[in-house]
């Protein structure tokens, strides 16, 4: 897989059974659906009772987005539908009114 | 009727090409570019004629062709051919250069810079250039009639949260309260088809139908709801949103979150292509798909995250 923001490839790492994409390049975090919160819960775990507890961990850097976007904000992964090959649909939807 | 006006306006737009000739010279074929209820566009050589959308008003379009023809859109609107509209039919009619479209096959290579700029350059461009009658932008106007469609499609499983985003909304972004007036100009219907490539090679938008006064970040929403609802890659909605700031369009902040000016129209947006899409599909008999459902589900979500009502339009 392609890091989306720098195009460099993205390898996988298991980290206590979540399965993280960081890319080569930018060395930024690729997280599938559910695995942010695994993670956090994982790691407020560990680390009970210790206050305060962590702020969630940054995912991907993104583009801003709105409450009602998308999972994942946008970004790729199994919530978007983009990707390596652009859906005809979407193609259509891009040039009609 | 539709089908009826191709032919007059095949004759119609040869005669433009061929003014002095009683017959067509250049052997090339007349082709249909386009033929909706909402317009008919056919090709000559590099003449384009439009017959536009029965019921448009005449006063209207001729302020829209002021301002696709005034020197100040230069570079940023194509200028017709001609300054007015001619009678054809009881249908009106304007000539147009011919320009290269976008390739839909390679939608990847779209132009977001070329467009993000054009728009950030019809934004700012200036009040006195506005004509007195110019009307407002019909963005709303068009997402309503997209609801109304919806609705007359009869029922569909889709259509609740759709409807339901759509309630939320304020009434000038349902097109049932006058915009706010702001002196921007807008182009009112923004999407990859309304960009040409000119014989000099620039690109410049066309369609001016739905232009007019109103709020900038309704051109930028389409783009934001593509984005937004999982489809637009993020690099590709912020190559064109940061081609906007850069060029110190006015309808977002230059270095601030954008998501607070674009909610409303690009919620209007995402509301108006998921209605298109079901009443299509239920007209069609035939299941929605994934990307279409992608607009729908984000409709879904709108309903926990109302809708933060911006100050200016009242609801």
């Amino acid at each position: 897989m392609q890091c989306p923001k720098c195009r460099a490839p993205m390898h996988t790492y298991n980290r206590n059974g979540v399965q993280i994409e960081q890319c080569s390049g930018c060395r930024g975090i690729f997280l599938d659906y559910g695995e942010l919160e695994s993670l956090t819960r994982m790691e407020s775990q560990w680390q009970q009772p210790a206050p305060p507890p962590p702020a969630a961990p940054q995912a991907y850097p993104s583009a801003p987005a709105p409450a009602w976007g998308a999972p994942h904000g946008g970004h790729g992964g199994h919530g978007g539908h983009y990707g390596h090959k652009r859906h005809k649909s979407f193609g259509h939807m891009l040039f009609s009114s | 009727m539709t089908a009826g006006v191709v032919p007059a306006l095949t004759a119609r737009v040869r005669a433009a090409v061929h003014p002095a000739a009683d017959r067509c010279g250049c052997g090339t074929d007349t082709t249909v570019l386009a033929d909706r209820p909402d317009g008919t566009v056919v090709r000559h050589a590099d003449t384009v004629a439009k017959a536009h959308a029965p019921g448009t008003d005449t006063d209207e379009l001729a302020a829209r062709m002021a301002v696709a023809a005034h020197p100040a859109l230069n570079g940023v609107l194509l200028p017709p051919l001609g300054e007015s509209a001619v009678d054809l039919h009881g249908r009106l009619v304007t000539f147009w250069p011919y320009g290269t479209p976008v390739d839909p096959d390679t939608p990847e290579a779209a132009p977001w810079e070329d467009a993000a700029t054009l728009l950030a350059r019809l934004h700012r461009t200036p009040e006195a250039v506005l004509p007195p009658g110019l009307p407002p932008m019909r963005g709303p106007a068009k997402a309503a009639r997209a609801v109304a469609r919806l609705r007359a499609a009869g029922p569909h499983p889709a259509a609740a949260p759709v409807l339901r985003a759509w309630s939320v909304l304020p009434a000038w972004a349902r097109g049932e309260a006058s915009m706010p007036h702001r002196p921007t100009l807008c182009h009112g219907d923004l999407h990859l088809g309304q960009l040409v490539r000119a014989p000099a090679g620039e690109w410049l938008l066309i369609d001016i139908d739905d232009l007019g006064w109103g709020e900038p970040a309704w051109d930028l929403a389409r783009p934001a709801a593509w984005f937004a609802c999982g489809l637009l890659p993020p690099d590709e909605w912020t190559r064109f949103l940061v081609a906007y700031q850069k060029a110190d369009g006015p309808a977002v902040p230059a270095d601030a979150d954008p998501w607070p000016a674009l909610d409303i129209p690009a919620r209007a947006l995402s509301v108006q292509t998921a209605a298109l899409a079901i009443a299509k599909a239920a007209e069609a008999g035939r299941p929605l798909d994934e990307v279409e459902q992608a607009v729908i589900d984000a409709c879904d979500r709108m309903a926990a995250h109302p809708p933060e009502l911006s100050p200016g339009p009242s609801k």
